[in-house]
């Protein structure tokens, strides 16, 4: 039974990851992205990992995709017409670097000397994989990168917000004087019509 | 199954991202490739993380789950940053790093 079900998984998701590459449309990719996760989450349930598979599936499936969904709608317009492939010995290169690396990683992980490759791995014990498990080892031993995984959250979201709001330092060059960000801007009331989505969504040029 | 066939199916995977992010030019489809590849790695470790028959691996893989949401967030917003510049959303175009 497990067999039936790695293949229908792991067919899914080489389909999948196939599918990416592939589509020419970016918003097929991420739908193809979406089928290919849940399809690595059903593999990860194989290995006993529930609490992964589950993360896989909510974190990755839900969250991440749709914020990928929210920029391919976004920037849609630009990105369509650039889905073609790049020249036929751009294509035919990256197709011998691909089946290299394949043969590379087969030689590498499958020709090396480990001898439990060849098992279905070590006996399973109760309670392997559960929240209970990953929570007991995420507060213990690993409570360090715990913490610094979430600062790394933190920056990156701060970090974002930064590169992609209007008036940043990237739009320096387009408005003349380099804007510049101090405490002060928090409490002064913002100019009518900005940090609004309509502003987001290109109603810009009312306030300008 | 045997762990190997796991490992297999991380190698195609991996592969296969490394090759997108070789042919496509649109830099959101090279960072769904980036996804691709740190998922063939997930898979790896939780495949090894079986192997050993201990949770260590499985925690490896959650923090790249972190790791890559973090990558995400700023790459997005590097390209939406991109976008309300005006400029071309295409890796080939942005050459002006070059010098």
């Amino acid at each position: 039974m497990s067999t039936v079900i790695f293949f229908i998984a792991g067919i899914g998701a080489i389909t999948g990851a196939i599918g990416v590459i592939a589509l020419a449309n970016p918003f097929y990719s991420v739908l193809a992205l979406v089928g290919h996760l849940i399809s690595l989450a059903a593999l990860f349930l194989l290995l006993r990992a529930e609490f992964v598979a589950a993360a896989q599936v909510v974190v990755y499936a839900g969250a991440v995709m749709v914020l990928y969904m929210f920029v391919v709608a976004y920037v849609g317009r630009e990105a369509a017409p650039l889905g073609q492939t790049p020249g036929r010995a751009a294509t035919l290169g990256a197709f011998a670097c691909g089946i290299a690396l394949v043969v590379e990683l087969f030689i590498a992980v499958l020709g090396s000397g480990l001898q439990a490759i060849d098992s279905a791995g070590a006996p399973y014990t109760a309670g392997f994989g559960t929240p209970a498990q990953i929570g007991t080892l995420l507060l213990t031993r690993f409570l360090a990168p715990f913490e610094i995984a979430s600062y790394l959250l933190l920056v990156a979201a701060v970090g974002a917000v930064t590169l992609a709001r209007r008036r940043g330092a990237l739009d320096a060059g387009i408005e003349g004087d380099a804007p510049t960000i101090s405490f002060m801007d928090v409490m002064r009331p913002r100019p009518l019509g900005t940090g609004t989505m309509a502003e987001a969504g290109g109603h810009a040029e009312v306030e300008q | 199954m045997n762990i190997g066939w796991y490992l297999a199916v991380s190698a195609l995977i991996f592969s296969i991202g490394a090759g997108g992010v070789l042919i496509r030019r649109n830099p959101l489809v090279i960072l769904l490739c980036l996804e691709l590849m740190l998922n063939a790695a997930n898979l790896a470790l939780i495949g090894f993380a079986r192997m050993w028959g201990n949770g260590d691996g499985q925690i490896f893989a959650l923090i790249v789950m972190v790791v890559a949401a973090c990558e995400v967030t700023v790459g997005l917003g590097l390209i939406v940053a991109m976008h309300r510049r005006r400029l071309p959303i295409d890796v080939d175009e942005m050459r002006e790093l070059q010098g």
